[in-house]
């Protein structure tokens, strides 16, 4: 009886998938091209949420980083796709800023190879030096909170200060081709739409793993109590430093795919505001959903293309406002919500406290 | 005393804990013999919860050394690495993993290759849900395996985290009043338990319940102010004057207070 | 050797700012475990505040008193702020208490609310605070150092404000009993202690100060509505270097930041500066993870 329940549930959950997955596939049959490249990027926003849902939602850990890690995704691709676009001869920001010669980390990103392994490591390598000093000492909660949140600030005003090498505030732009096709054809951009569906859905099928594989338990069991964990035989830190490693990498995935649509990487769409967007598509979604997490970024996100078109300053206002909503009203989001609702209904297995309660281990 | 240093399994040497300024230890001598069910009494503030720190990794010693199998000094290592060497705790007020299901609270506590790679590749064998099944009958929490910890009554809890701790399978379990909150019925099935576990391993527990101590200790262990006051049986130790004088003499406030310590 | 000297006026100038902004962010967050990350607001509020008193004496005043505006100012900011902090502490912050995560996320969707509003009411450009005369110039001191006098007043300002909290906390009925629920919540209110006003009062006063420091900053350039998101981090690595529970740690942890920032800044390059800074940071971290002042418990989480 149990078992087959079990049975029937996993198959409309599979059928879910399935349903899911067609629609994303078939979207461009019925989205202008415009509408299909804002979905795109929203999908890829979506892969930054399932990281940051992993590390937040699951081990409890908030990084306020993440803006860092999908720009330095970005700025790998950009500036491959520089290269392409230079052709041989120096970016031009170089030849204003008065270099002579490409700098020798340039160089390698001039393999789409080399460029793509880079935008996935570099954030993740970044994020395991961070994670090893901060977990292995403990500090956790609020302070690694505040710590991410001083690296986005410097690597902010790095990249800004670091003109010559970095295009400073204008970022990374100008450059139109994907091997040898326009990056605004119609086609090239169906085609890319299509890779990041399949790069979500892999990041996807990645977290969901992670998430029910033993890894996951001990992960949420460090989200409970990081010090019972620790009494137990496991060391935490180096849950939380794989963890945050691997959010990480997906961020950096993101936002190479993002430079792939929209052309431009700047050090404006890595700073503060826009990482703690990221944290809020997550919260309104549902910390430790998956599925709420990347449905939060691409609602949030389609809520914030429409609405802040017309009501620009409003839509400041009224992300101030989710903010507060979300945390006071709603601490599990969305999926929490309609996770309630079937919950009243069917009563089946009791709530434990909520993520946000302050459990003492000792 | 017949028995060799082979069957010593903890050995603390003059620990002292110092908290800024307060001696919560002072130079407190601890032997431990393997299989041995050893009862750690004394009024609040006595030190008792901070030697089981001490001994789990929890509180690091000012001075002092901790030997653990005649051997390897656990005061210099982490926490969880002394959990990985075989010693076990249960502490005061219950804590489980509450967001977690009663299966997977035993289900990560049982022993195993605890490194990251390990828990990626873990399936869970039959054999292994086997274990936790026999546990959790054990433990009388079958029926709610699939419950989320934090939605168990308070015994419940303890009894989960009990059932952790055996799946551990430490040489050495640390309890600290394992029997506070429990009904009667349940104190004497508690005892019974850690009998038979002192079949294969060693236990210290720390309890205030006299009627429990005295119906299941060989051997009591009475810490006064962070020092050793006495040590023998029950018999011995009730008759002692100073243990009387400082402890059973207390005995009413002691009990009044157990929450703290 | 005058270069050093102005460095380190410099820095101290920068550490007595960071200060102002850190004392509130340390005992709003020792005390109640919140992260008021709208904070940075506050100062913006009192920094408008200051701007309005400005054009009250500009309208209603004779201009011969337009110099003391300042010293009317200053006191107006920090009612202003102190008012609005009590309304956030009980509208939003005393349902988040022991939840430092959530806190710091809904407060930081106040500060972008409190933004918004100060673009609506005082326009999306910055707006200029002209300060009083007497501030003009500076102190010559071994024969070619300028010390400005605006700096040496935010300086001594700070001195003041210090000194002022430091009877507060330590000399005063309420300060002890801030003190005591600091130390231990339950006990204190088992004793008969208001909690809940020790909290509102304790967040008010640290609103309040962030308002002085808001006007303080209205002498070093003109303000704008997001003024508070340039200091707010720099503040927060002040609590987080300086530990929490102690007026003395946040006092060492500002002077850190804001010498080491003016000194590699100045070594380096202003980018390259941040960097070293955070890397100090970190590794300072290391050796000590919960700052430089900790208060020992025996609850781990």
């Amino acid at each position: 009886m149990h078992k087959r329940l079990m049975s029937r549930q996993r198959l409309w959950l599979l059928a879910g998938y399935a349903a899911a997955a067609t629609a994303l596939f078939c979207a461009p049959l019925f989205l202008s091209d415009f509408r299909l490249n804002l979905l795109a990027k929203f999908l890829a926003f979506a892969i930054v949420a399932l990281g940051l849902d992993l590390i937040w939602g699951y081990t409890g850990i908030l990084s306020l980083g993440h803006g860092v890690f999908f720009g330095l995704g970005g700025y790998a691709m950009a500036m491959y796709l520089k290269l392409e676009a230079s052709g041989g001869r120096l970016p031009d920001f170089m030849d204003w800023s008065g270099l002579s010669a490409l700098p020798w980390f340039w160089k390698p990103f001039s393999s789409f190879g080399f460029a793509f392994a880079a935008g996935i490591l570099l954030p993740a390598l970044l994020a395991l030096v961070l994670g090893y000093f901060t977990f292995r000492n403990r500090i956790k909660g609020v302070y690694f909170t505040i710590l991410t949140q001083a690296l986005v600030i410097i690597t902010v005003t790095l990249f800004i200060g670091q003109q010559a090498f970095t295009g400073g505030t204008n970022g990374i732009t100008g450059y139109g081709k994907l091997f040898g096709q326009s990056l605004a054809s119609p086609d090239t951009k169906q085609m890319l739409y299509w890779v990041t569906v399949i790069a979500l859905i892999a990041a996807y099928a990645l977290c969901r793993f992670l998430v029910k594989s033993r890894f996951g338990k001990v992960l949420r069991a460090i989200r409970d109590g990081e010090n019972r964990v620790r009494f137990i035989g496991y060391n935490p830190a180096i849950y939380q430093m794989v963890a945050f490693s691997i959010s990480a990498g997906l961020a950096g995935l993101a936002g190479m795919l993002f430079v792939l649509h929209v052309g431009i990487i700047s050090p404006s769409m890595m700073g503060i505001v826009p990482s703690i967007e990221m944290v809020l598509w997550v919260a309104i979604g549902g910390r430790g959903t998956l599925i709420g997490a990347a449905l939060g970024a691409i609602l949030l996100n389609s809520a914030k293309s429409v609405f802040s078109e017309s009501y620009p300053d409003a839509w400041l206002f009224f992300m101030g406002l989710l903010f507060v909503i979300v945390v006071v009203f709603l601490p599990k989001g969305a999926a929490g919500l309609l996770g309630q609702f079937k919950w009243l209904r069917r009563r089946r297995a009791k709530h434990g406290e909520g993520d946000g309660v302050h459990y003492p281990a000792v | 005393m017949e028995k060799g240093m082979e069957s010593t399994i903890l050995q603390c040497d003059g620990v002292t804990v110092d908290f800024d300024g307060f001696k919560a230890v002072q130079g407190m001598n601890f032997r431990l013999e393997k299989g041995e069910l050893r009862f750690l009494i004394g009024p609040n503030g006595a030190g008792k919860t901070t030697m089981l720190d001490v001994i789990c990794g929890k509180v690091k010693p000012t001075i002092g050394k901790v030997l653990f199998g005649g051997k390897v000094d656990i005061t210099r290592k982490k926490e969880h690495q002394i959990a990985e060497l075989g010693i076990g705790r249960k502490f005061q007020t219950p804590s489980i993993f509450p967001t977690l299901t009663v299966f997977e609270n035993l289900e990560i506590a049982m022993r195993q290759n605890r490194s990251v790679l390990a828990a990626l590749r873990a399936k869970l064998r039959a054999e292994e849900q086997e274990r936790i099944e026999a546990q959790l009958e054990m433990i009388g929490l079958q029926e709610k395996a699939s419950w989320r910890a934090g939605g168990l009554s308070h015994g419940e809890k303890q009894w989960l985290e009990i059932g952790m701790m055996l799946l551990q399978e430490p040489e050495i379990l640390l309890l600290d009043e394992p029997v506070a909150g429990m009904t009667d019925n349940e104190t004497e099935k508690t005892g019974e338990l850690l009998r038979a576990i002192s079949q294969t391993q060693s236990i210290v527990v720390v309890e205030h319940d006299m009627e429990f101590v005295r119906n299941f200790a060989s051997k009591v262990t009475v810490m006064h102010e962070g020092k050793l006051l006495k040590e023998g049986s029950m018999e011995e130790v009730q008759r002692d004057d100073r243990v009387a004088e400082v402890y059973l003499g207390k005995r009413r406030d002691a009990d009044a207070g157990r929450s703290t310590a | 050797m005058d270069v050093i000297v102005l460095q380190l006026f410099n820095g101290f100038s920068v550490s007595s700012i960071l200060l102002l902004i850190a004392l509130g962010l340390a005992i709003t967050f020792g005390l109640m475990k919140v992260i008021n990350m709208a904070h940075g607001e506050l100062i913006m509020i009192g920094a408008y505040s200051a701007y309005v008193v400005q054009n009250l004496f500009l309208s209603y005043m004779p201009s011969s008193m337009f110099n003391w505006y300042f010293i009317a100012a200053i006191p107006f900011s920090f009612i202003v702020a102190f008012l609005i902090g009590l309304l956030l502490e009980a509208t939003l912050i005393r349902f988040l208490y022991g939840r430092p995560l959530d806190s710091l996320l809904a407060t930081w969707g106040i500060g972008l609310m409190l933004q918004q509003l100060a673009r609506t009411i005082f326009g999306a450009p910055n707006v200029g605070v002209t300060s009083p005369s007497w501030l003009n110039g500076g102190m010559t001191i071994m024969g070619d150092v300028v010390l400005p006098y605006k700096r040496l007043f935010i300086i001594a300002l700070v001195c003041l404000c210090l000194v002022a909290m430091y009877v507060y906390i330590y000399r005063s009925h309420s300060g002890r009993r801030m003190r005591a629920v600091m130390q231990n919540r339950e006990m204190a209110a088992c004793l008969g202690i208001s909690t809940r006003r020790v909290d509102a009062m304790t967040f008010a006063i640290g609103s309040g100060i962030a308002g002085i420091a808001g006007c303080a900053l209205t002498l070093m350039g003109p303000i704008g509505p997001s003024i508070g998101t340039y200091y707010i981090v720099d503040a927060f690595m002040v609590v987080v270097l300086g530990g929490v529970g102690k007026l003395i740690g946040t006092v060492f942890g500002a002077l850190g930041i804001g010498l080491s920032n003016t000194v590699f800044e100045y070594w380096t390059t202003a980018s390259l500066g941040k960097v070293l800074v955070f890397l100090c940071i970190v590794a300072f971290l290391q050796w000590k993870p919960m700052g430089l002042v900790a208060m020992r418990s025996r609850s781990l989480d």
